[in-house]
Protein backbone atom coordinates (compact mmCIF):
# COMPACT_ATOMS: atom_id res chain seq x y z
CA UNK A 1 0.00 0.00 0.00
CA UNK A 2 2.84 2.32 0.94
CA UNK A 3 4.45 1.40 -2.36
CA UNK A 4 1.20 2.22 -4.20
CA UNK A 5 1.00 5.64 -2.50
CA UNK A 6 4.58 6.26 -3.49
CA UNK A 7 3.87 5.39 -7.12
CA UNK A 8 0.83 7.65 -7.14
CA UNK A 9 2.76 10.61 -5.80
CA UNK A 10 5.41 10.15 -8.48
CA UNK A 11 2.82 10.01 -11.27
CA UNK A 12 0.58 12.81 -10.04
CA UNK A 13 1.84 16.21 -11.19
CA UNK A 14 2.46 18.77 -8.47
CA UNK A 15 0.03 21.54 -7.64
CA UNK A 16 1.31 24.65 -9.39
CA UNK A 17 -1.40 27.05 -8.31
CA UNK A 18 -3.58 26.98 -5.25
CA UNK A 19 -6.27 29.54 -4.64
CA UNK A 20 -7.62 29.79 -1.14
CA UNK A 21 -10.79 31.67 -0.14
CA UNK A 22 -10.14 34.41 -2.67
CA UNK A 23 -12.48 37.39 -2.35
CA UNK A 24 -12.59 40.69 -4.16
CA UNK A 25 -15.30 43.27 -3.82
CA UNK A 26 -15.93 46.59 -5.47
CA UNK A 27 -18.20 49.13 -3.81
CA UNK A 28 -19.46 46.50 -1.40
CA UNK A 29 -20.45 43.92 -4.01
CA UNK A 30 -18.41 40.74 -4.24
CA UNK A 31 -17.12 40.05 -7.73
CA UNK A 32 -15.08 37.07 -6.52
CA UNK A 33 -16.59 35.35 -3.53
CA UNK A 34 -14.55 33.01 -1.36
CA UNK A 35 -13.13 31.08 -4.32
CA UNK A 36 -10.82 28.11 -3.67
CA UNK A 37 -9.28 25.77 -6.23
CA UNK A 38 -6.09 23.79 -6.94
CA UNK A 39 -4.50 23.56 -10.38
CA UNK A 40 -1.91 20.91 -11.15
CA UNK A 41 1.00 21.35 -13.51
CA UNK A 42 0.10 20.67 -17.14
CA UNK A 43 -3.66 20.84 -16.66
CA UNK A 44 -5.77 22.81 -19.10
CA UNK A 45 -8.76 24.46 -17.45
CA UNK A 46 -11.63 26.31 -18.98
CA UNK A 47 -13.48 28.85 -16.91
CA UNK A 48 -17.09 29.20 -17.93
CA UNK A 49 -20.02 31.16 -16.62
CA UNK A 50 -22.45 33.91 -17.57
CA UNK A 51 -21.35 37.49 -18.22
CA UNK A 52 -20.44 39.19 -14.98
CA UNK A 53 -19.67 35.85 -13.29
CA UNK A 54 -16.20 37.10 -12.34
CA UNK A 55 -14.13 35.13 -14.86
CA UNK A 56 -11.96 38.03 -16.01
CA UNK A 57 -11.74 39.37 -12.46
CA UNK A 58 -10.46 35.97 -11.33
CA UNK A 59 -7.70 36.07 -13.95
CA UNK A 60 -6.76 39.62 -13.01
CA UNK A 61 -6.30 38.46 -9.44
CA UNK A 62 -4.18 35.49 -10.53
CA UNK A 63 -1.95 37.84 -12.55
CA UNK A 64 -2.10 40.38 -9.72
CA UNK A 65 -3.43 43.18 -11.86
CA UNK A 66 -5.91 43.60 -9.00
CA UNK A 67 -5.62 42.99 -5.30
CA UNK A 68 -8.00 40.68 -3.38
CA UNK A 69 -9.58 41.86 -0.14
CA UNK A 70 -9.22 38.37 1.33
CA UNK A 71 -7.70 35.02 0.50
CA UNK A 72 -4.38 33.80 -0.83
CA UNK A 73 -2.90 32.55 -4.07
CA UNK A 74 -0.03 30.08 -3.82
CA UNK A 75 2.22 29.62 -6.84
CA UNK A 76 4.59 26.66 -6.45
CA UNK A 77 3.74 26.83 -2.76
CA UNK A 78 4.80 30.49 -2.53
CA UNK A 79 2.39 33.21 -1.50
CA UNK A 80 2.07 35.44 -4.59
CA UNK A 81 1.53 38.48 -2.38
CA UNK A 82 5.20 38.35 -1.43
CA UNK A 83 6.53 37.57 -4.91
CA UNK A 84 7.71 40.63 -6.87
CA UNK A 85 4.74 41.44 -9.18
CA UNK A 86 6.93 41.74 -12.26
CA UNK A 87 8.40 38.28 -11.71
CA UNK A 88 4.97 36.78 -11.04
CA UNK A 89 3.49 38.30 -14.20
CA UNK A 90 6.29 37.06 -16.40
CA UNK A 91 5.73 33.52 -15.05
CA UNK A 92 1.92 33.64 -15.08
CA UNK A 93 1.18 35.26 -18.44
CA UNK A 94 -2.20 36.80 -19.17
CA UNK A 95 -3.49 37.32 -22.70
CA UNK A 96 -6.31 39.87 -22.55
CA UNK A 97 -9.44 40.05 -24.72
CA UNK A 98 -8.00 42.88 -26.78
CA UNK A 99 -4.55 42.43 -28.31
CA UNK A 100 -3.40 45.95 -27.30
CA UNK A 101 -0.18 45.72 -29.28
CA UNK A 102 2.41 48.41 -28.65
CA UNK A 103 3.04 50.79 -31.57
CA UNK A 104 5.91 49.64 -33.76
CA UNK A 105 6.84 46.31 -35.27
CA UNK A 106 5.74 42.78 -34.48
CA UNK A 107 9.33 42.02 -33.45
CA UNK A 108 9.30 44.91 -30.97
CA UNK A 109 6.19 43.46 -29.35
CA UNK A 110 7.61 39.95 -29.15
CA UNK A 111 10.86 41.20 -27.62
CA UNK A 112 9.12 43.42 -25.04
CA UNK A 113 8.63 40.87 -22.23
CA UNK A 114 12.15 39.37 -22.21
CA UNK A 115 13.58 42.91 -22.51
CA UNK A 116 12.08 43.73 -19.13
CA UNK A 117 14.32 41.06 -17.64
CA UNK A 118 17.34 42.32 -19.55
CA UNK A 119 17.14 39.55 -22.17
CA UNK A 120 17.46 40.42 -25.84
CA UNK A 121 15.75 37.88 -28.09
CA UNK A 122 17.72 36.78 -31.13
CA UNK A 123 16.13 37.10 -34.56
CA UNK A 124 15.99 33.30 -34.66
CA UNK A 125 13.94 33.02 -31.48
CA UNK A 126 11.59 35.76 -32.66
CA UNK A 127 11.09 33.84 -35.91
CA UNK A 128 10.50 30.60 -33.99
CA UNK A 129 7.84 32.25 -31.85
CA UNK A 130 6.17 33.70 -34.92
CA UNK A 131 6.31 30.31 -36.66
CA UNK A 132 4.61 28.85 -33.64
CA UNK A 133 1.65 31.20 -34.03
CA UNK A 134 1.57 30.88 -37.81
CA UNK A 135 3.01 34.30 -38.59
CA UNK A 136 6.23 33.36 -40.34
CA UNK A 137 7.93 36.40 -41.87
CA UNK A 138 5.87 38.93 -39.91
CA UNK A 139 8.73 40.13 -37.67
CA UNK A 140 9.23 43.50 -39.35
CA UNK A 141 5.56 44.22 -40.04
CA UNK A 142 4.07 47.33 -38.52
CA UNK A 143 1.36 46.29 -36.07
CA UNK A 144 -1.03 48.81 -37.64
CA UNK A 145 -1.18 46.58 -40.71
CA UNK A 146 -2.34 43.44 -38.92
CA UNK A 147 -5.84 41.98 -38.94
CA UNK A 148 -7.63 41.29 -35.64
CA UNK A 149 -6.70 37.61 -35.76
CA UNK A 150 -3.05 38.35 -36.58
CA UNK A 151 -2.85 40.91 -33.79
CA UNK A 152 -4.21 38.36 -31.31
CA UNK A 153 -1.62 35.83 -32.49
CA UNK A 154 1.13 38.39 -31.90
CA UNK A 155 -0.33 39.01 -28.47
CA UNK A 156 -0.14 35.29 -27.76
CA UNK A 157 3.42 35.02 -29.12
CA UNK A 158 4.69 37.94 -27.01
CA UNK A 159 3.22 36.32 -23.90
CA UNK A 160 4.84 32.98 -24.80
CA UNK A 161 8.17 34.79 -25.32
CA UNK A 162 8.38 35.15 -21.53
CA UNK A 163 8.94 31.37 -21.08
CA UNK A 164 5.99 31.32 -18.75
CA UNK A 165 4.70 28.49 -16.60
CA UNK A 166 0.99 29.31 -16.57
CA UNK A 167 -0.91 30.80 -19.48
CA UNK A 168 -4.12 32.67 -18.72
CA UNK A 169 -6.29 33.34 -21.76
CA UNK A 170 -9.12 35.77 -21.11
CA UNK A 171 -11.41 35.13 -24.08
CA UNK A 172 -8.72 35.91 -26.64
CA UNK A 173 -11.12 35.04 -29.46
CA UNK A 174 -14.09 37.08 -28.30
CA UNK A 175 -13.42 39.97 -30.67
CA UNK A 176 -12.70 37.76 -33.70
CA UNK A 177 -14.85 36.33 -36.49
CA UNK A 178 -15.62 32.60 -36.54
CA UNK A 179 -12.81 31.69 -38.94
CA UNK A 180 -10.13 33.56 -36.98
CA UNK A 181 -11.62 32.19 -33.75
CA UNK A 182 -11.18 28.61 -34.92
CA UNK A 183 -7.62 29.29 -36.09
CA UNK A 184 -6.60 30.75 -32.75
CA UNK A 185 -8.29 27.91 -30.91
CA UNK A 186 -6.36 25.29 -32.90
CA UNK A 187 -3.19 27.24 -32.36
CA UNK A 188 -3.67 27.47 -28.61
CA UNK A 189 -4.49 23.78 -28.38
CA UNK A 190 -1.35 22.78 -30.28
CA UNK A 191 0.91 25.13 -28.30
CA UNK A 192 -0.28 24.11 -24.87
CA UNK A 193 -0.09 20.42 -25.77
CA UNK A 194 3.34 20.74 -27.34
CA UNK A 195 4.83 22.85 -24.57
CA UNK A 196 2.79 21.27 -21.77
CA UNK A 197 1.99 24.66 -20.34
CA UNK A 198 -0.55 24.85 -17.57
CA UNK A 199 -3.38 26.85 -19.02
CA UNK A 200 -6.57 28.50 -17.81
CA UNK A 201 -8.91 29.85 -20.42
CA UNK A 202 -12.09 31.86 -20.18
CA UNK A 203 -14.64 30.93 -22.77
CA UNK A 204 -18.35 31.23 -23.43
CA UNK A 205 -18.17 28.43 -25.96
CA UNK A 206 -18.90 25.06 -24.32
CA UNK A 207 -17.92 23.08 -27.44
CA UNK A 208 -14.60 24.91 -27.51
CA UNK A 209 -14.15 24.14 -23.82
CA UNK A 210 -14.73 20.43 -24.33
CA UNK A 211 -12.32 20.32 -27.29
CA UNK A 212 -9.48 22.10 -25.55
CA UNK A 213 -9.62 21.46 -21.84
CA UNK A 214 -8.88 18.67 -19.39
CA UNK A 215 -10.71 20.40 -16.55
CA UNK A 216 -13.45 22.97 -16.17
CA UNK A 217 -14.77 25.31 -13.52
CA UNK A 218 -18.07 27.13 -13.55
CA UNK A 219 -18.34 30.53 -11.94
CA UNK A 220 -21.52 32.39 -11.15
CA UNK A 221 -21.77 35.71 -9.32
CA UNK A 222 -18.14 35.32 -8.26
CA UNK A 223 -18.69 31.92 -6.67
CA UNK A 224 -17.21 28.63 -7.81
CA UNK A 225 -20.30 26.59 -8.66
CA UNK A 226 -18.65 23.42 -9.91
CA UNK A 227 -15.20 22.18 -10.90
CA UNK A 228 -13.52 18.98 -12.02
CA UNK A 229 -12.84 16.98 -15.18
CA UNK A 230 -14.20 18.79 -18.19
CA UNK A 231 -16.59 16.04 -19.30
CA UNK A 232 -18.11 15.67 -15.85
CA UNK A 233 -18.53 19.37 -15.18
CA UNK A 234 -19.84 20.49 -18.55
CA UNK A 235 -22.08 17.49 -19.13
CA UNK A 236 -23.66 17.94 -15.73
CA UNK B 1 -14.35 105.97 -28.02
CA UNK B 2 -15.03 105.19 -24.38
CA UNK B 3 -12.93 108.26 -23.47
CA UNK B 4 -15.60 110.45 -25.03
CA UNK B 5 -18.36 108.96 -22.89
CA UNK B 6 -16.53 108.66 -19.57
CA UNK B 7 -14.42 111.55 -18.33
CA UNK B 8 -14.03 110.15 -14.85
CA UNK B 9 -11.22 107.54 -14.82
CA UNK B 10 -13.00 105.20 -12.40
CA UNK B 11 -16.05 104.99 -14.65
CA UNK B 12 -13.84 104.64 -17.70
CA UNK B 13 -12.02 101.65 -16.20
CA UNK B 14 -15.28 100.05 -15.08
CA UNK B 15 -16.62 100.48 -18.62
CA UNK B 16 -13.48 98.89 -20.06
CA UNK B 17 -13.75 95.95 -17.66
CA UNK B 18 -17.45 95.58 -18.51
CA UNK B 19 -16.73 95.41 -22.22
CA UNK B 20 -14.04 92.78 -21.62
CA UNK B 21 -16.58 90.93 -19.47
CA UNK B 22 -19.16 91.05 -22.28
CA UNK B 23 -16.62 89.48 -24.64
CA UNK B 24 -16.01 86.73 -22.09
CA UNK B 25 -19.78 86.26 -21.88
CA UNK B 26 -19.89 85.78 -25.64
CA UNK B 27 -17.40 82.94 -25.21
CA UNK B 28 -19.66 81.42 -22.54
CA UNK B 29 -22.60 81.55 -24.99
CA UNK B 30 -20.41 80.00 -27.71
CA UNK B 31 -19.29 77.25 -25.35
CA UNK B 32 -22.88 76.58 -24.28
CA UNK B 33 -24.03 76.44 -27.92
CA UNK B 34 -21.37 73.83 -28.70
CA UNK B 35 -22.19 71.84 -25.51
CA UNK B 36 -18.56 72.07 -24.37
CA UNK B 37 -19.62 72.17 -20.70
CA UNK B 38 -17.18 74.79 -19.54
CA UNK B 39 -19.63 77.63 -18.87
CA UNK B 40 -19.52 77.50 -15.08
CA UNK B 41 -15.75 77.27 -14.99
CA UNK B 42 -15.31 80.22 -17.36
CA UNK B 43 -17.75 82.43 -15.43
CA UNK B 44 -16.08 81.59 -12.11
CA UNK B 45 -12.58 82.13 -13.56
CA UNK B 46 -13.53 85.53 -15.05
CA UNK B 47 -15.23 86.76 -11.87
CA UNK B 48 -12.44 85.41 -9.66
CA UNK B 49 -9.74 87.06 -11.73
CA UNK B 50 -11.59 90.40 -11.59
CA UNK B 51 -12.11 90.28 -7.83
CA UNK B 52 -8.62 88.98 -7.11
CA UNK B 53 -6.73 91.46 -9.26
CA UNK B 54 -8.82 94.38 -7.95
CA UNK B 55 -8.12 93.37 -4.35
CA UNK B 56 -4.42 92.85 -5.05
CA UNK B 57 -4.25 96.12 -6.98
CA UNK B 58 -5.66 98.01 -4.03
CA UNK B 59 -3.03 96.69 -1.62
CA UNK B 60 -0.11 96.21 -4.03
CA UNK B 61 1.23 99.71 -3.56
CA UNK B 62 1.60 99.01 0.18
CA UNK B 63 3.03 95.52 -0.39
CA UNK B 64 5.65 96.81 -2.83
CA UNK B 65 7.02 99.10 -0.16
CA UNK B 66 7.01 96.42 2.57
CA UNK B 67 10.15 94.60 3.81
CA UNK B 68 11.53 91.91 1.45
CA UNK B 69 10.84 88.99 3.84
CA UNK B 70 7.17 89.72 3.48
CA UNK B 71 7.61 89.14 -0.26
CA UNK B 72 9.03 85.70 0.46
CA UNK B 73 5.96 84.88 2.57
CA UNK B 74 3.65 86.11 -0.18
CA UNK B 75 5.50 83.96 -2.74
CA UNK B 76 5.17 80.92 -0.44
CA UNK B 77 1.41 81.57 -0.28
CA UNK B 78 1.35 81.88 -4.05
CA UNK B 79 3.06 78.50 -4.46
CA UNK B 80 0.42 76.89 -2.26
CA UNK B 81 -2.40 78.52 -4.16
CA UNK B 82 -0.79 77.64 -7.52
CA UNK B 83 -0.48 74.00 -6.43
CA UNK B 84 -4.16 73.92 -5.51
CA UNK B 85 -5.19 75.51 -8.82
CA UNK B 86 -3.00 73.18 -10.91
CA UNK B 87 -4.33 70.10 -9.12
CA UNK B 88 -8.01 71.06 -9.48
CA UNK B 89 -8.43 69.58 -12.92
CA UNK B 90 -6.86 66.28 -12.01
CA UNK B 91 -8.48 65.59 -8.65
CA UNK B 92 -9.06 61.98 -9.70
CA UNK B 93 -5.31 61.41 -9.65
CA UNK B 94 -4.35 60.30 -6.16
CA UNK B 95 -1.89 62.72 -4.54
CA UNK B 96 -2.14 65.30 -7.33
CA UNK B 97 -2.15 68.23 -4.87
CA UNK B 98 0.98 66.90 -3.18
CA UNK B 99 2.63 66.44 -6.59
CA UNK B 100 1.81 69.94 -7.84
CA UNK B 101 2.96 71.51 -4.57
CA UNK B 102 6.35 69.81 -4.64
CA UNK B 103 6.67 70.37 -8.39
CA UNK B 104 6.02 74.12 -8.22
CA UNK B 105 7.99 74.49 -4.99
CA UNK B 106 11.01 72.72 -6.45
CA UNK B 107 10.65 73.89 -10.07
CA UNK B 108 9.66 77.53 -9.69
CA UNK B 109 10.99 77.96 -6.15
CA UNK B 110 14.48 76.79 -7.09
CA UNK B 111 14.65 79.17 -10.07
CA UNK B 112 13.50 82.10 -7.92
CA UNK B 113 15.98 81.14 -5.16
CA UNK B 114 18.99 80.65 -7.42
CA UNK B 115 18.31 83.73 -9.52
CA UNK B 116 17.81 85.89 -6.44
CA UNK B 117 20.99 84.51 -4.89
CA UNK B 118 22.89 85.31 -8.11
CA UNK B 119 21.38 88.79 -8.23
CA UNK B 120 19.48 88.26 -11.48
CA UNK B 121 16.32 88.98 -9.50
CA UNK B 122 16.97 91.85 -7.14
CA UNK B 123 16.52 91.24 -3.43
CA UNK B 124 13.80 93.84 -3.26
CA UNK B 125 10.14 93.16 -2.89
CA UNK B 126 9.35 95.35 -5.91
CA UNK B 127 11.42 93.01 -8.10
CA UNK B 128 11.01 89.69 -6.25
CA UNK B 129 7.23 89.74 -6.13
CA UNK B 130 6.30 90.49 -9.77
CA UNK B 131 9.04 88.33 -11.32
CA UNK B 132 8.56 85.56 -8.74
CA UNK B 133 4.80 85.49 -9.30
CA UNK B 134 5.35 85.18 -13.05
CA UNK B 135 7.67 82.22 -12.53
CA UNK B 136 5.23 80.54 -10.14
CA UNK B 137 2.38 81.10 -12.56
CA UNK B 138 4.46 79.57 -15.38
CA UNK B 139 5.12 76.50 -13.23
CA UNK B 140 1.44 76.24 -12.34
CA UNK B 141 0.28 76.33 -15.95
CA UNK B 142 2.81 73.75 -17.08
CA UNK B 143 1.89 71.43 -14.21
CA UNK B 144 -1.81 71.74 -15.01
CA UNK B 145 -1.23 71.04 -18.71
CA UNK B 146 1.12 68.15 -17.99
CA UNK B 147 -1.18 66.43 -15.50
CA UNK B 148 -4.29 66.96 -17.59
CA UNK B 149 -2.56 65.39 -20.59
CA UNK B 150 -1.07 62.60 -18.47
CA UNK B 151 -4.48 61.69 -17.12
CA UNK B 152 -5.92 61.74 -20.63
CA UNK B 153 -3.14 59.49 -21.92
CA UNK B 154 -3.64 57.01 -19.08
CA UNK B 155 -7.42 57.00 -19.57
CA UNK B 156 -7.10 56.20 -23.25
CA UNK B 157 -4.30 53.65 -22.91
CA UNK B 158 -5.44 51.47 -20.01
CA UNK B 159 -5.32 48.43 -22.30
CA UNK B 160 -1.75 49.05 -23.40
CA UNK B 161 -0.61 49.81 -19.88
CA UNK B 162 -2.11 46.63 -18.48
CA UNK B 163 -0.82 44.59 -21.43
CA UNK B 164 2.67 45.85 -20.58
CA UNK B 165 2.23 45.03 -16.89
CA UNK B 166 1.00 41.54 -17.83
CA UNK B 167 4.28 41.00 -19.68
CA UNK B 168 6.29 41.77 -16.55
CA UNK B 169 7.09 45.41 -17.26
CA UNK B 170 7.43 47.92 -14.46
CA UNK B 171 4.89 50.72 -14.11
CA UNK B 172 7.68 53.16 -14.92
CA UNK B 173 8.34 51.40 -18.22
CA UNK B 174 4.70 51.13 -19.32
CA UNK B 175 3.96 54.82 -18.84
CA UNK B 176 7.20 56.06 -20.38
CA UNK B 177 5.57 57.11 -23.71
CA UNK B 178 2.80 58.96 -21.87
CA UNK B 179 5.25 60.76 -19.58
CA UNK B 180 7.11 61.94 -22.69
CA UNK B 181 3.94 63.09 -24.48
CA UNK B 182 2.62 64.91 -21.43
CA UNK B 183 5.91 66.71 -20.86
CA UNK B 184 6.10 67.74 -24.51
CA UNK B 185 2.50 68.97 -24.52
CA UNK B 186 3.00 71.01 -21.36
CA UNK B 187 5.92 72.89 -22.89
CA UNK B 188 4.30 73.78 -26.21
CA UNK B 189 2.94 77.17 -25.00
CA UNK B 190 6.28 78.05 -23.42
CA UNK B 191 8.29 77.08 -26.50
CA UNK B 192 5.84 78.96 -28.73
CA UNK B 193 6.23 82.04 -26.53
CA UNK B 194 9.99 81.93 -26.91
CA UNK B 195 9.73 81.41 -30.65
CA UNK B 196 7.32 84.31 -31.04
CA UNK B 197 9.15 86.63 -28.65
CA UNK B 198 9.44 90.07 -30.20
CA UNK B 199 7.63 88.99 -33.37
CA UNK B 200 4.14 87.97 -32.30
CA UNK B 201 4.21 89.60 -28.87
CA UNK B 202 6.18 92.16 -26.92
CA UNK B 203 5.95 91.25 -23.24
CA UNK B 204 4.90 93.60 -20.49
CA UNK B 205 8.21 93.76 -18.63
CA UNK B 206 10.07 94.95 -21.70
CA UNK B 207 7.38 97.49 -22.58
CA UNK B 208 7.39 98.75 -18.98
CA UNK B 209 11.17 99.10 -18.92
CA UNK B 210 11.15 100.98 -22.23
CA UNK B 211 8.42 103.34 -21.02
CA UNK B 212 10.44 103.90 -17.85
CA UNK B 213 13.36 105.03 -20.02
CA UNK B 214 15.60 101.92 -20.08
CA UNK B 215 17.98 101.22 -22.89
CA UNK B 216 16.14 98.98 -25.42
CA UNK B 217 19.01 96.46 -25.48
CA UNK B 218 19.05 96.17 -21.67
CA UNK B 219 15.26 95.83 -21.66
CA UNK B 220 15.44 93.14 -24.35
CA UNK B 221 18.16 91.21 -22.53
CA UNK B 222 16.26 91.29 -19.24
CA UNK B 223 13.14 90.16 -21.04
CA UNK B 224 15.09 87.21 -22.39
CA UNK B 225 16.31 86.43 -18.86
CA UNK B 226 12.71 86.41 -17.62
CA UNK B 227 11.62 84.18 -20.50
CA UNK B 228 14.47 81.77 -19.86
CA UNK B 229 13.61 81.63 -16.14
CA UNK B 230 9.99 80.96 -17.03
CA UNK B 231 11.03 78.21 -19.40
CA UNK B 232 13.27 76.51 -16.84
CA UNK B 233 10.70 76.81 -14.03
CA UNK B 234 7.91 75.52 -16.26
CA UNK B 235 9.97 72.59 -17.51
CA UNK B 236 11.12 71.57 -14.04
CA UNK B 237 7.66 71.93 -12.49
CA UNK B 238 6.02 69.99 -15.28
CA UNK B 239 8.54 67.18 -15.23
CA UNK B 240 8.54 66.85 -11.43
CA UNK B 241 4.74 66.79 -11.33
CA UNK B 242 4.49 64.00 -13.92
CA UNK B 243 7.25 61.95 -12.31
CA UNK B 244 5.55 62.19 -8.91
CA UNK B 245 2.09 61.45 -10.26
CA UNK B 246 3.47 58.55 -12.27
CA UNK B 247 4.23 56.93 -8.96
CA UNK B 248 0.86 57.75 -7.42
CA UNK B 249 -1.27 56.22 -10.21
CA UNK B 250 0.09 52.75 -9.43
CA UNK B 251 -0.14 50.75 -6.24
CA UNK B 252 2.91 49.27 -4.56
CA UNK B 253 2.14 46.00 -6.36
CA UNK B 254 2.36 47.85 -9.70
CA UNK B 255 -1.41 47.85 -10.27
CA UNK B 256 -3.02 50.71 -12.15
CA UNK B 257 -5.14 52.61 -9.63
CA UNK B 258 -6.29 55.42 -11.90
CA UNK B 259 -8.99 54.09 -14.17
CA UNK B 260 -11.36 55.99 -16.44
CA UNK B 261 -14.79 56.80 -15.02
CA UNK B 262 -17.28 54.03 -15.65
CA UNK B 263 -14.58 51.41 -16.23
Amino acid sequence: MRQMDGMQSVKSPPVILRVENLTRQIDGSKIIDNLSISIKKGEVWVVVGPSGAGKSSFFRLLNRLDEPQAGKIWFHGQDTAILPPQELRSRIGLVLQEANLFPGTVKGNIAFGPQQKGVTLSQEIVEQLLDQVGLTGFADRDVRNLSGGEAQRVSLARTLANSLEILLLDEPTSALDDEAKQEIEELVTSIIRKQQITCLMVTHDIQQAIRIATHAMILDKGKLVNSGMVGEVLDA
Amino acid sequence: MLNLWFQDELYLRIAQASIAGVFALLVVILVHWQSIRLEKEIVIAVLRSLVQITLVGSVLIYVLTAPTWLGVLVLAGMILSAAFTAARRTREIPGSMRATFFAIFLGSGSVIGVMTFLGVIQWEISSLLPVGSMIISGGMNSCALALDRFKGEIDSHVGHIEAGLCLGASSREVVKPYVRKSFQASLIPRINSMRALGIVWIPGIMSGMLLAGSDPIYAALYQFVVMAMLFVASSLSSLISILLVRKYVFSEAEQLILRPEGD
